[in-house]
């Protein structure tokens, strides 16, 4: 369908963000039927049947209205009940909580509410696909920190006092990382908190892998000393209790912030799924046991991963949260976005170009260990001749 | 990890696929593949590792099997209580489990047998004549769901996902 406009009838702002970059490898995969993908961007569980049955449940008891634009008390009642016993941090469930359609609803909220035209908002790179629109939507600038494997992907924080200005507002944080796995040292945070400190930065903190690291502690940036009163934690479901589908993730920060934040919110969502909603207060009471299951399995995994492709020569930083490896594949002489096209094309596996994650991605490639072992076994061979056979033709 | 953590790290992951080599095991575990066949060999002649079993659908390969649920009420024998009379019935290679259960029986048999009259005649020819049996109770099974922790239920639970998602 054409439409019949001699303007460009779409906005500037929604030309000006690129349709994400791993799209058009939907229909390469889709012309193909043997392609084994470490492209997935989710966990491969399906959400414990207790939390599926908690909400099948609500459903028959007939809730299926709104709930407060809030979010139900209950489940802002046990979401702060969570991050008090966790992590020693307190939040008022009546005003400094707001339950979001994913975290992603939570950042493009706190974009639009925190952002005038013109203001800055520095984060890591390479970092999750939505940081970059989210802003600019906004009217913001994103001033990306570049980070790079020989420093395991942490941000150095120093680089983010170069990249302060006058009309710097935030600072966003991922930690764990997607797509690089890495997990920002405490040492690092306290650094950061004093720069936040210092230039009165809000601090966007997505912590959705907070219960994926693996032989390294997770640090809340709320729990920081002083920075409860500037940062808007944000965390969710999906992740950790394999429940993506449900939209469920959850902001909390000042009350201030979490009420213009649900401005936005009420009058573009009205409030995250209802069964949904009961769906997170069963996982938050009964479901750390399923936590602690798929946390152990991914930990499996990620030895395999880290074996195997040091195996078939591609160098990793050790991933050290999420689901992800992000190794280097410079050798290849190919770029990220090359690397991916061609190994779909000839081998029938997928992974993601490091470059959708922002240019410091660039030369690695995201493979999602969050597939069965059987899978990135027969995926990592397949990979393994791929790149011999790329490294060998003199590039 | 310490080594309790380390066998039971192995053992969690055998118990899913009991398939899989010592060598892969390894490489899921960070640990060298002599440490995983010195775990196992060991959890094996402990009688940690009971066994290695394959769950098998046999209506699949068209042979018909009957399930049935019995329950015996027994008199405990002196000195060895109900010790002995279950070791007996649990040598018959009919029974598929033993239970000593509590409530108004004492044993509750799950057992497995061509058909319908070989679960008659394997009762009333080996069970209930034993000295000390005083009742049995047979219910047969009618469908089964759910056995060994591995479900029963066609079309269950095959979520598709993106291939690609950031």
């Amino acid at each position: 369908m054409t439409i019949p406009s001699k303007k460009n009838i779409l906005s500037r702002k929604v030309q000006e963000i690129p349709l994400s970059g791993i799209r058009k490898f939907f229909d390469l995969i889709a012309a193909k039927d043997d392609v084994i993908s470490l492209g997935v961007g989710e966990p491969d569980f399906v959400t414990p049947w207790h939390i599926r049955e908690a909400a099948t449940y609500s459903i028959e008891r007939g809730q299926t209205h709104y709930t407060s634009n809030f979010g139900l008390l209950e489940l802002r009642r046990e979401i702060a009940l969570h991050l008090h016993n966790r992590y020693g941090v307190n939040y008022d469930p009546e005003n400094e909580i707001l339950v979001t359609v994913g975290v992603s609803e939570a950042l493009d909220l706190a974009m639009r509410a925190l952002l005038n035209p013109g203001d800055q908002v520095i984060g890591q790179e390479p970092s999750y696909v939505s940081y970059f629109p989210n802003v600019h939507l906004a009217g913001g600038t994103f001033v990306p920190v570049p980070t790079s494997m020989e420093n395991g992907f942490h941000i150095d924080p120093q680089a983010i006092v170069e990249r302060t200005t006058d009309a710097t507002r935030a600072l966003i944080l991922a930690s764990p990382n997607n797509p690089t796995g890495s997990v920002l040292p405490r040492s690092d945070l306290i650094s950061i908190a004093e720069i936040a400190k210092d230039n009165d930065l809000v601090v966007i903190s997505d912590e959705i892998y907070d219960r994926l690291t693996y032989d390294t502690e997770h640090t809340c940036f709320a729990s920081l000393p002083g920075m409860q009163e500037r940062t808007l934690l944000m965390g969710g479901f999906s992740k950790s209790y394999a429940m993506t589908g449900w939209r469920i993730g959850y902001v909390a920060g000042p009350a201030e912030i979490i009420e213009g934040m649900m401005k936005i919110h009420q009058y573009t969502v009205m409030s995250a799924p209802t069964a949904g909603q009961y769906a997170a207060i069963e996982a938050l009471k009964n479901g750390e046991p399923d936590i602690i299951e798929m946390h152990d399995e991914y930990k499996r995994r990620r030895h395999l991963i880290v074996d195997k492709l040091k195996s078939i020569g591609l160098s990793c930083a050790e991933p050290e949260g999420a689901f992800y490896a992000f190794p280097s594949v410079e050798q290849t002489g190919l770029t990220s976005i090359e690397f991916a096209g061609k190994l779909l094309e000839e081998e029938s596996v997928a992974v993601v170009p490091g470059s959708a994650f922002g240019e410091s991605g660039e030369g690695h490639v995201r493979c999602c260990y969050a597939v069965s072992i059987h899978e990135i076994e027969e995926a990592l061979d397949r990979m393994g001749r791929f790149v011999k056979n790329h490294s060998s033709n003199g590039r | 990890m310490e080594e309790k953590e380390q066998i039971q790290e192995i053992l969690k992951i055998l118990e899913k696929d009991p398939r899989i080599s010592p060598e892969e095991i390894g490489r899921l575990t960070d640990l060298s593949e002599t440490e995983v066949e010195k775990h196992l060999s060991e959890a094996e002649q402990s009688g940690t590792i009971l066994g290695y079993r394959t769950y098998v659908d046999w209506k699949n390969v068209g042979r018909e099997e009957v399930h049935a649920l019995v329950e015996v009420k027994i008199t405990p024998q002196r000195g060895t209580g109900f010790q002995t009379m279950a070791e007996r019935i649990a040598r018959f290679p009919e029974v598929h489990s033993l239970y000593l259960i509590s409530g108004d029986y004492d044993l509750s048999i799950h057992l497995v047998a061509a058909n319908i009259y070989d679960v008659s005649s394997f009762i009333s020819e080996k069970i209930a004549p034993l000295e000390g049996v005083q009742g049995t109770s047979t219910h047969f099974v009618m469908r089964r769901f759910k056995e060994n922790g591995v479900l029963m239920i066609e079309g269950e639970d095959s979520p598709e996902r993106l291939p690609i998602a950031p």
